[in-house]
């Protein structure tokens, strides 16, 4: 490992990864990439690899709108293969009215935009999935940009980009402690070395906090458990993503045939646990049946579980810190790996001391602080 | 011989393809299986993880039992969901 760097990624998933390809290519000639595990093994690598851009607010709409033209571009831009981009879409189905109301407000800032989503009736949903239960529907939100790519190939993809840039990338090397002198960012120290650096982007995801508590500070970032699974393969049968706001649930078909599951259990406590559980697999199971019942018939084949590294708002945190020049964050919150082309190309502009692409003060950590929190209506 | 030989009987995932993955610098099983699918199958590898140990730890020189494993996951066998979604209704 090289004894100093340009700047120092912290985090194998797909924003560290995003963030040194952008950062090399931004002429950084000396990036390296610090990872504890392999690339993928932390929330990249566990997350149901959704892209949406139907948001409520303008930041998000912008991040994700971004991070999808990005996406599309990315076997030319980096040389790479098939990274299984699909906009098959979001279907976004409501039972309850002030749901959709709520989802009906986000259309005419999607619209602005440039957004192309549309309100749907349950009978025009079935038209976009025929074994869609509507019983009760009051709506449905169809977003056609929207999709899934794989998050295994994009990842790697990147790391290799900014290896044939230069960058040096180094799985299974933990960091364990960051030096500073006179108020600024000096040293990355590893259990494989230590690397002079002026910069340093924290991409930890969940795992945010246990690097700034390496510096003394705080940051507002909890590991959060979703738990997830896919079933065996099949012909292509579903195109979108459905997402329930009633059931807290997504249900989406990827390219290899198998159908990925997941929802959002409110009662889920804060903390690290990669188990997974009996629970979920029953819950998911009858929400997903209740929806679509003609899925009774498919088997699953695992469930696992990963982390959001939430914030307060659930909002990403990117951007310097006060305390402490030259470090700086790349979270997304729960969002990382739809935004994570955004975040990176946004990172490498900060450090490269540029103006950035998108205004994205409003996303410091100091939002917290000054009580300045963001609220997105609509997540699961 | 590699781009005939099935190392993931599920997967379809060949010999040729984990070498390509091993020259793209995978280094470990875990690795492999994200780009390669390898293991990811219904079976969840019980054949072909022992194979792919073998391919790996003949590159690396590193020992089979020494390699970051993936982890098997329930349910070990493919259950239906309307089985599951049912569960307790037969209880």
């Amino acid at each position: 490992m090289r004894k100093s760097a340009d700047a120092v990624v912290i985090g194998g998933g797909s924003i560290g990864c995003s963030a040194a390809y952008h950062l090399a290519k931004k002429g950084f000639r000396r990036v390296v990439l610090v990872e504890k595990r392999y690339l993928t093994s932390g929330s990249t690598g566990r997350c149901a690899a959704g892209i949406r851009q139907q948001w409520g607010t303008e930041m998000n709409c912008l991040l994700s709108r971004g991070s999808a033209a990005l996406f599309q571009a990315l076997p030319e831009e980096l040389g790479c293969g098939d990274v299984e981009f699909r906009q098959s879409g979001y279907l976004l189905v409501t039972y309850e009215e002030s749901q959709a109301r709520m989802l009906e407000e986000n259309l005419e800032l999607q619209h602005r935009l440039g957004i192309g989503s549309r309100k749907l009736s349950p009978q025009e949903a079935r038209e976009v999935v025929p074994f869609l239960r509507t019983e009760g529907m009051v709506a449905a939100f169809f977003g056609p940009e929207d999709g899934h790519i794989n998050p295994f190939k994009a990842t790697f993809a990147y790391a290799r980009a900014a290896r044939r840039l230069g960058a040096e990338i180094h799985p299974y090397t933990t960091v364990t402690g960051l030096k500073t002198a006179a108020g600024r960012i000096a040293a990355v120290e590893t259990d494989r070395g230590t690397v002079e650096t002026p910069l340093v982007v924290n991409a930890t995801g969940p795992y945010a906090k246990t690097i700034g508590a390496m510096l003394g500070l705080y940051h507002p970032v909890e590991p959060e458990r979703h738990q997830i699974l896919i079933t065996e393969p099949m012909e292509p049968t579903l195109g979108p993503l459905v997402m329930s706001f009633h059931h807290d649930s997504y249900c989406q078909q990827v390219p290899h045939g198998g159908f990925i599951m997941g929802y959002g259990n409110p009662n889920e406590p804060k903390g690290f646990n990669y188990a997974h559980d009996w629970r979920f697999l029953e819950d998911i199971a009858r929400k997903i049946t209740d929806q679509m019942p003609v899925l009774r018939d498919l088997r699953v084949v695992r469930q696992w579980a990963g982390h959001y590294g939430i914030s307060p708002d659930a909002q990403p945190i990117l951007g310097p810190i006060p305390e402490v020049e030259g470090y700086y964050l790349a979270l997304g919150c729960g969002k990382g790996f739809m935004l994570s082309p955004m975040i990176g190309r946004l990172t490498a502009e900060l450090l490269a001391g540029e103006e950035t692409s998108l205004p994205i003060e409003a996303l410091s950590v100091e939002r917290f602080d000054r009580g300045e929190l963001i609220v997105e209506p609509a997540v699961v | 011989m590699g781009d005939t030989t099935y190392v993931c009987r599920c997967e379809d995932v060949t010999l040729a393809e984990v070498e390509q993955a091993l020259d793209d610098g995978a280094r470990t099983l875990e690795e492999v299986k994200r780009l390669t699918r390898c293991t990811m199958g219904p079976c969840q590898g019980r054949t072909c993880r022992h194979v792919l140990a073998q391919v790996i730890s003949r590159r690396t020189g590193v020992a089979p039992g020494e390699l970051d494993v993936p982890t098997y996951r329930a349910p070990v066998k493919p259950v239906k969901l309307g089985v599951i979604a049912d569960g307790e209704r037969d209880a």
